[in-house]
């Protein structure tokens, strides 16, 4: 398919030195050492590595929802540091989509109105937005739930919600912090499949955070973390 | 941007009946109390007012004893007939003259006692006070003067002694004399004072003095004066007379006091107005009580809704864009609750007007005023912490719990 063309070829994110202190005095904590990583586009990238790693605090900064305290983060050769709080916002609304491990979906919201909410920030009018809910539902696989609410849904539902309403903006890259974190084996190896076929079908770039090398076999390539800096990085010949 | 806002704000207040409903019932509740309470209050100034002005702008009370304050006299020597008769014949321009005076006691009929207020009189005191007799008469000026055991009574003593029976041509006991009853006054009801008119029986002045009082003292002088005659003319002239007569002199304060209905009504509506003012700050309160309310809510549903903030700021809503939803919020919800709030009130004080038989005013003022506090609240209450939530950085607010 077209993503071997694509691999390789046009960096989409790209951290160059990137150190991140929280707190500061002797009470500072660093939790990036200055990383440097590049993500083409089309990639499917599993970050691992054990608790403390970093591996979140990088993903916060791929994900502009955090900054880096030193060095260079270019977003398609945006320097995202320099970009204002409602720069980076917009960033988000445009580019990317996130997973979460704990679905964080809106309660009491059916999944269609969760669905929609990021085409609502994006001021794509009823009818269209209604269709393009609807569709995300049915890839992934939930055509007929759109009226449920999440408290109405199993977690693997909800969590395909979730992957539905990131994908709904036809966004370059999706962030997904150890989405099967809450799911049992099946349904965790379903959202695999998911997430691979959006990666193979769609070109969606995805970073996805897992502890768990089952999952992380579904990846074209791992990266690890280990106190603060990338250990590894290797590319998974065997991946599906 | 404003239409996408409002379906989000919109989407919010229904996937939170409870918390609507709540936010909503205080405002309602608030400004329903405020208007019903105003409303209510200058209704029953006006009908003072009303009642006042239908008893005759030409009436002047003379009573004994200087005013000291509400309800309040410093004793004084009383007048006597011919005080009275001196305001009518020294005086050009009075019409009618109508001494009284009066003692509570105990009206006695078979089992039946009453305690009520008998009030000695002569057949002026019907025409200066609108008195008419709904059944039997009056007293004839033979009656008058001879001081016969003779009385009219007026509608409530009827009832509570004779009940359904025709109380004409018996004979009731007063204190410790027993006279017949002539004639029976039609009622009047409720006084602005709160007091019932129809309470009294009404017997000769003479009969009056001889048989209860026992002196020749009279306390009250109504003047009625002459149709186009200045009462404050009269009120002054009148004055002048009686301190001639009672030997009061110079700086020396008055011991009497004259009182046209002017002052009378300014009295009164001045006590209404104290109440609807009263009123109006007790409602004031529950307004108040009611924002504390909504400020509660909003306080407690931001805090609450700080993963729902987290969210719509990692999907790529801006800070703004949040707080406008937050604020559309809450003016959907005020505007709401004020416009059930002032449905309410008016129905309410529609139905208090009907029951306690006063006027209903209708008064947009305060309507306004109530709507606008609570919508104030309402928003203030909803804006800031939703500022400060809109703030936060979108990691915190998703790890909120």
């Amino acid at each position: 398919m077209a993503d071997s063309a694509k691999t390789g070829q046009k960096p989409l994110v790209e951290l160059q030195g990137v150190s991140k202190i929280y707190g500061s005095g002797t009470a500072a904590m660093q939790a990036l050492r200055g990383v440097d990583l590049r993500i083409d586009e089309g990639e499917f990238v599993a970050v691992m590595g054990p608790s403390g790693s970093g591996k979140s605090t990088c993903m916060n900064i791929l994900g502009c929802l955090d900054t880096p305290s030193e060095g260079r983060y270019l977003f398609r050769n945006v320097e995202v540091g320099s970009l204002t709080r409602n720069e980076r916002a917009l960033l988000r609304r445009h580019h990317l989509g996130f997973v979460f491990q704990g679905f964080n979906l809106l309660n009491r919201t059916s999944a269609l109105e969760n669905v929609e909410l990021p085409l609502i920030y994006r001021g794509i009018k009823g009818p269209e937005r209604h269709s393009r809910a609807s569709r995300a539902l049915a890839a992934v696989g939930l055509s007929g739930w759109e009226h449920h609410t999440p408290g109405e849904l199993s977690g693997g539902q909800q969590q395909r919600v979730a992957i539905a309403r990131a994908i709904v903006t036809e966004p370059d890259v999706l962030l997904a912090d150890e989405p099967t974190g809450n799911l049992d084996t099946a349904r965790s190896l379903e959202i695999m499949e998911l997430l691979t076929s959006f990666n193979r079908n769609q070109g969606i770039t995805i970073i996805m955070v897992t502890h768990e090398q089952d999952m992380a076999r579904f990846a074209r390539r791992v990266v690890h973390f280990r106190d603060g800096l990338v250990a590894e990085d290797q590319i998974n010949g065997e991946a599906r | 941007m404003l239409a996408n806002t409002l379906l989000l704000a919109l989407r919010e207040i229904r996937r939170n009946v409870l918390r609507s409903f709540l936010t909503i019932l205080g405002i309602v509740i608030g400004v329903a109390a405020v208007i019903i309470m105003v409303t209510i209050g200058s209704g029953a100034t006006a009908q003072v007012t009303e009642q006042i002005a239908s008893l005759g702008s030409n009436l002047l009370m003379v009573r004994v004893g200087q005013h000291m304050g509400p309800g309040q006299t410093a004793a004084a020597p009383p007048f006597d007939l011919d005080d009275a008769q001196a305001i009518l014949r020294d005086i050009p321009y009075i019409a009618a003259v109508a001494p009284s005076s009066s003692q509570r006691l105990t009206a006695v009929y078979g089992n039946a006692n009453w305690s009520t207020t008998a009030n000695g009189i002569d057949n002026e005191f019907f025409t200066v006070r609108n008195w008419t007799v709904k059944s039997g008469r009056q007293f004839l000026e033979t009656e008058l003067r001879a001081g016969k055991a003779l009385c009219v009574i007026g509608a409530t003593v009827a009832k509570e002694l004779f009940g359904d029976q025709d109380p004409i041509g018996s004979s009731i006991r007063l204190g410790n004399f027993s006279c017949q009853v002539i004639g029976v006054l039609e009622a009047k009801g409720q006084s602005t004072f709160g007091s019932d008119q129809d309470d009294l029986v009404l017997v000769p002045l003479r009969t009056f003095q001889r048989r209860i009082a026992g002196n020749q003292d009279i306390s009250l002088i109504q003047v009625s004066v002459a149709e186009g005659r200045s009462t404050d003319k009269a009120k002054s002239d009148i004055e002048e007379l009686l301190r001639t007569r009672r030997h009061i002199t110079g700086t020396e304060n008055d011991n009497f006091q004259v009182r046209d209905m002017k002052e009378i009504t300014r009295m009164l509506t001045g006590t209404t107005q104290i109440l609807t003012t009263l009123l109006g700050a007790v409602a004031a309160v529950s307004l108040l009580v009611g924002g504390i309310g909504i400020m509660n809510i909003m306080l407690v549903s931001v805090t609450e809704r700080t993963r729902e903030i987290g969210i719509r700021l990692a999907i790529g809503a801006l800070e703004r864009e949040v707080l406008l939803q937050f604020l559309v919020e809450a003016v959907v919800l005020s505007s709401f609750g004020g416009v059930i709030g002032i449905l309410l009130a008016v129905t309410g004080s529609l139905g208090l007007a009907r029951l306690l038989k006063i006027p209903f005013i209708f008064n947009p003022g305060i309507m306004v005023i109530a709507f606008l506090f609570s919508a104030a609240v309402g928003i203030i209450f909803g804006f800031f912490p939703a500022k400060k939530a809109a703030r936060l950085d979108p990691i915190d607010a998703l790890r909120h719990e």
